[in-house]
């Protein structure tokens, strides 16, 4: 599967945790990074194509599915996949409601989209690592990462959308000057306010760093034992077996973590936002 | 794990799906639930009408039924009191009918004497000129003696 040919666990991890980037390389022009040292050429202006397809694909999942109850919804009584539309609208609904006091008619949607959105990525984890790289490699696709939550950039993309809003809110809400002296007015008084200020700042950026780095770090993880666990497979019948238990397992735990995950990053949203609203 | 324009990327794909969300998905579900909700309220507050109008119709049965009941009682001692009043007139016309069959009765009765004592009277003259006559052993004129007769006649 390595460009090599040869197959050494170094490589078969390495090539599990590259990403399909395409983009401007200086040399070969616009073309798919062969090798993790090309991608990494390509600076910036780069994109992770297989990140981009299964977060749309997934996403487009999710808005397809929940259009489709929402045209038919009615007050009758609901029946098969509404119940559970219903469900983890209410779900939503519900911790909104108890979280967010301001009133926002954009939070819900939004906490919606992520729970729901970083839910169908996260479970993209507990599809056997090697199943759709198997699949790309035969259609002549080097590289495959199917978990967009385990790139960076997917979840930062999140993160940062999610601090635009807060600084959006906060200026909306508090206006310029009662956003910056939330900043740099307490918690020490007036005159104290550059050590305010740095306090408040870092605290503020931390936010959204902390925010996708929590869902980064553990799917990351998470991916990484599966890898390793798929390692297992090469070295003969007793471990291959062990490993399949293994899997087993650790997917059962990885479950907690995907459903939790996707929780925390729902509600730390709303208590962001829910903070961004109100005055000090 | 680079940083590249996949952060953009996502950023945007992010915003779409939020703006579609808003615009497409979560108003009509939150609004069939929140129709269900007052319809469910709405059919309990009128469960909880319908019972209270049984038990206000129950108590109206009860009072009309005690009312007819006190009509009936007032109608059948009516009735008693009428029947006994038809008994009494019946008796006193019973009573007056009898004295006035007497009455009448006796009248004629009367009636009857008088005339038997007529006739008795008529015959006694008969049989006493018949007897005055055999006796004269001539007629004796009837016309002549008939103040006599007539007076002899009301002394019978």
């Amino acid at each position: 599967m390595a460009a090599e040919g040869t197959l050494t666990s170094t490589g078969y991890i390495k090539h599990h945790l590259q990403n399909l980037t395409f983009g401007m390389h200086p040399e070969n022009g616009l073309s798919f990074a062969h090798t993790a040292e090309e991608a990494k050429e390509m600076g910036f202006w780069a994109i992770h194509v297989d990140t981009m397809f299964w977060s749309v694909f997934l996403g487009a999942l999710f808005l397809w599915l929940f259009r489709k109850v929402a045209k038919s919804a009615t007050s009758e009584v609901p029946a098969g996949f509404q119940n559970f539309v219903e469900v983890v609208i209410e779900f939503i609904d519900n911790n909104c409601r108890d979280t967010f006091s301001a009133k926002n008619n954009l939070v819900a949607p939004i906490a919606l989209t992520l729970f729901v959105w970083v839910l169908l990525m996260n479970t993209m984890d507990l599809v056997p690592v090697d199943w759709i790289p198997m699949v790309a490699s035969l259609l002549g696709i080097e590289y495959m990462k199917v978990v967009p939550t385990t790139d960076p950039n997917a979840t930062f993309g999140l993160s940062l959308s999610v601090f635009a809003l807060m600084i959006y809110y906060s200026i909306k809400v508090k206006g310029a000057g009662g956003f910056f002296g939330e900043l740099a007015f307490q918690p020490f008084p007036k005159w104290m306010f550059p050590i305010n200020l740095f306090l408040e700042g870092v605290s503020l950026l931390s936010k959204p760093v902390s925010l996708s780095l929590r869902l980064f770090g553990n799917l990351y993880a998470g991916e990484m034992i599966f890898i390793l666990i798929a390692l297992m497979y090469s070295g003969g019948v007793v471990l291959a077996v062990g490993g399949g238990i293994l899997q087993w397992a650790w997917a059962v735990f990885h479950l907690l973590i995907v459903l939790l995950q996707a929780f925390i990053f729902m509600i730390l949203t709303i208590v962001y936002l829910d903070m961004a609203h109100q005055h000090h | 794990m680079n940083i590249n324009l996949t952060l953009i990327g996502q950023s945007i794909a992010f915003a779409i799906f939020v703006w579609f969300c808003l615009k497409f998905v979560w108003p009509p579900i939150i609004k069939a639930l929140e129709d269900r909700k007052t319809r469910i309220a709405e059919g309990l507050a009128a469960a909880d009408e319908g019972l209270r109008a049984k038990d206000k119709a129950e108590e109206e049965v009860e009072e009309r039924l005690k009312e007819a009941r006190e009509q009936a009682k007032d109608i059948i001692a009516n009735a008693k009191k009428q029947g006994e009043g038809v008994v009494e007139e019946a008796r006193n016309e019973a009573r007056s009918e009898s004295e006035r069959i007497l009455k009448s009765a006796r009248a004629e009765i009367d009636q009857q004497i008088h005339q038997a004592r007529e006739e008795l009277r008529k015959e006694v003259v008969k049989i006493a000129l018949d007897g005055a006559e055999q006796v004269l052993m001539r007629e004796v004129d009837s016309k002549a003696h008939s103040d006599t007769l007539e007076k002899l006649a009301s002394g019978l």
